[in-house]
């Protein structure tokens, strides 16, 4: 057998398999989330229409409901918005940036929290406190409001074209940002715990550089409660992007989020086109409500003392 | 007791300087206060002059902490755009934001505490499933999603209700008030139930949990062992030692209630904070920014004291340390 074969076999023995196929719900999800990944990133392969090249767009298909609907048609299964673009494309093309600012924002609060968590862990002192405290400061705060002050600021000050290139990386800075003070807890408090365990008392008498031994002996035996922490971050920085792009700070109309696609549609609501805010809406709760169950699942499976 | 009070207060100082001084920041060297009451068409010397009369000649430090004066007294400067004072501005703008969140508050515990009791008492029930199955999809949709929905609903298909505004209003001194009128009335029902949907399913969950847990504790058994009836069991022994957990959450809670009603204002054009801060962004009106988040800091700060002493008021182990 190979690696990858060998890898398969003892991931399909596992005790974590063997648990997540006795939670339908978990399955479920897993599998609507997996369907939405392949649609967000195979999204040029698979969507009807390339909903972003103005050539091929028709004003005349402007505003058609979905096909189910009177005057609707096949050709766009859930309508058209008001530049006539397919409702159904906008939403494989949307879920992508979703995703990938929200996975961008995660990894992003994950590498400061726990870099921050692993000093104040090692060096304690005043290094601690002023980390930690600057982390209560924070916490005092709502995630959405932090990264709605960076994002609103930021776009106040930047001039207009600057700031249309840079759209994508601010709302990914501010919502890394606003949360990276859970993760700096979790591994701060574990660091504590393996500080004072052997292996880092013979790494240590082995003369082994205090860096090697916090990121490549400490770092790995924190990052158990981490995984799980992200998964379920990842809900909320996707959450947290759509009301961003809503509320007109996060992604713009010409590159949209789904959130960015409700905003959208929201102008159009009141005169009953609900398809082309309600779909992107419909394909956000999905994607958000799949990985909350996934992870807490996760959670339930790998640590349940963290509910 | 004393200790615990006096740290407490010293965090929240820690808040409040932070707080206003990214404020000081934000008002100071990200606006123009020269050019926000000259204008752009005035002479260099005119300048000067402003600026030697502002104090902005002077060391950072000295400025901070005239600033904090003036802010202290309420004075936040003239708003860019509406050329009126800051303060001014939000007073007229923080009935609607407050009565928004009271009610929305109001609503979320008074659906999402009995329903975490029903939940924890019979957790394999029929209508339990339901309930946390609704919970579970209360916390995933975004709270402008359901707004849109309602709208949808209410004011698009139905007619009933009113998308936008808050009605009529009747001024109480300097404060406005929509609850005295029947069309305020119904204009705050759209917007108090998106607000409330993601706290309701958020208590619950909690709720639920704690109280399962308690449940689960050996004072119970004893008091069942008494004789005690049921409901007595339930609501004055479990349900109170549940509810500890709950204030925390609770305050922090309606300090994101706080920040989740700029989207709730944003879907009914709701005249408040919330719509308030997006113009304040949208134009670049840096003394309204500066504003807004020197009393949202101070907000917080004072919700997290409330909350740290109403701890020490109702769980006596705390005033014992």
């Amino acid at each position: 057998m190979t690696s990858v074969q060998i890898f398969l076999h003892r991931f399909y023995d596992s005790d974590l398999f063997w648990k997540f196929r006795k939670t339908p719900a978990a399955v479920i999800a897993a599998a609507v989330l997996l369907v939405m990944v392949v649609c967000a990133v195979a999204a040029p392969l698979l969507a009807p229409h390339t909903p972003f090249d103005p050539g091929t767009l028709n004003l005349m298909d402007s505003r058609l409901p979905p096909a189910w609907l009177e005057g609707g048609t096949i050709t766009y299964p859930l309508g058209t918005d008001e530049q006539g673009r397919d409702v159904l494309s906008t939403i494989f093309y949307g879920m992508r940036i979703s995703l990938a600012v929200g996975v961008a924002a995660v990894l992003l609060s994950v590498v400061i929290g726990v870099t921050l968590g692993l000093i104040a862990g090692w060096f304690g002192g005043w290094v601690d406190a002023v980390i930690m405290r600057m982390g209560d400061v924070q916490l005092s705060f709502p995630t959405i409001m932090i990264a709605f002050f960076i994002d609103g600021i930021t776009k106040a000050v930047m001039p207009t074209d600057l700031r249309e290139l840079t759209r994508f990386y601010v709302v990914i800075l501010a919502i890394g940002l606003a949360d990276w003070v859970q993760f700096a807890r979790t591994v701060r408090a574990a660091t504590m715990i393996e500080k004072n365990k052997d292996y880092t008392a013979a790494a240590r008498l082995s003369r082994v550089s205090t860096m090697r031994i916090v990121f490549t002996h400490v770092l790995p035996n924190t990052l158990g409660p981490v995984i799980i922490l992200a998964t379920l971050g990842l809900g909320v920085a996707i959450l947290t992007e759509a009301i961003l792009s809503f509320l007109g700070l996060g992604m713009p109309p010409t590159q949209p989020s789904l959130g960015a696609l409700i905003r959208v549609g929201n102008d159009l609501l009141l005169s009953g086109e609900w398809w082309i805010s309600m779909f992107p809406g419909l394909a956000l709760v999905l994607l958000v409500l799949s990985v909350n169950i996934f992870g807490d699942w996760l959670r339930d499976a790998l640590n349940p003392r963290l509910k | 007791m004393f200790s615990l009070i006096l740290r407490r207060l010293g965090s929240v100082l820690l808040v409040m300087l932070v707080v206003a001084g990214l404020s000081f920041l934000i008002f100071n060297y990200l606006g123009d206060p020269v050019n926000n009451i000259l204008g752009v068409n005035a002479t260099i010397e005119e300048r000067e002059e402003l600026r030697r009369t502002l104090g902005l000649d002077q060391p950072s430090h000295i400025q901070f902490w005239h600033f904090l004066q003036r802010a202290v007294a309420g004075d936040f400067g003239i708003s860019y755009r509406n050329r009126i004072p800051v303060i001014e501005l939000i007073l007229s703008r923080l009935p609607a934001t407050v009565e928004l969140v009271f009610c929305a508050t109001i609503v979320a515990l008074s659906i999402g505490i009995p329903m975490g009791v029903y939940c924890a008492l019979r957790p394999k029930g029929l209508i339990s499933r339901i309930l946390q199955m609704i919970s579970l999809v209360g916390i995933s949709i975004p709270q402008f999603l359901i707004g849109m929905l309602l709208i949808l609903i209410f004011s698009v298909e139905l007619r009933w209700l009113s998308a936008f505004g808050r009605g009529e209003v009747v001024q109480l001194g300097w404060w406005s008030t929509g609850l005295l009128t029947h069309s305020g009335r119904m204009a705050l029902i759209m917007p108090v139930i998106t607000l409330a949907v993601f706290q309701i399913s958020m208590i619950m969950r909690l709720v639920q949990g704690e109280m399962q847990e308690v449940m689960r504790a050996d004072f119970i058994k004893f008091a069942r062992a008494r004789g005690l009836t049921d409901r007595s069991v339930h609501l004055r022994h479990a349900l109170r030692n549940s509810l500890l957990p709950v204030v925390t959450v609770v305050g922090m809670q309606i300090g994101s209630l706080i920040a989740f009603a700029i989207v709730c204002e944003a879907v009914f054009q709701w005249p408040g904070l919330g719509l308030l801060i997006l113009q304040a962004i949208e134009f670049a009106d840096f003394p309204v920014m500066a504003a807004y988040l020197a009393l949202v800091g101070f907000g917080f700060a004072m919700i997290n004291l409330t909350v740290d002493m109403t701890y020490l008021f109702i769980d006596p182990r705390m005033r014992r340390k």
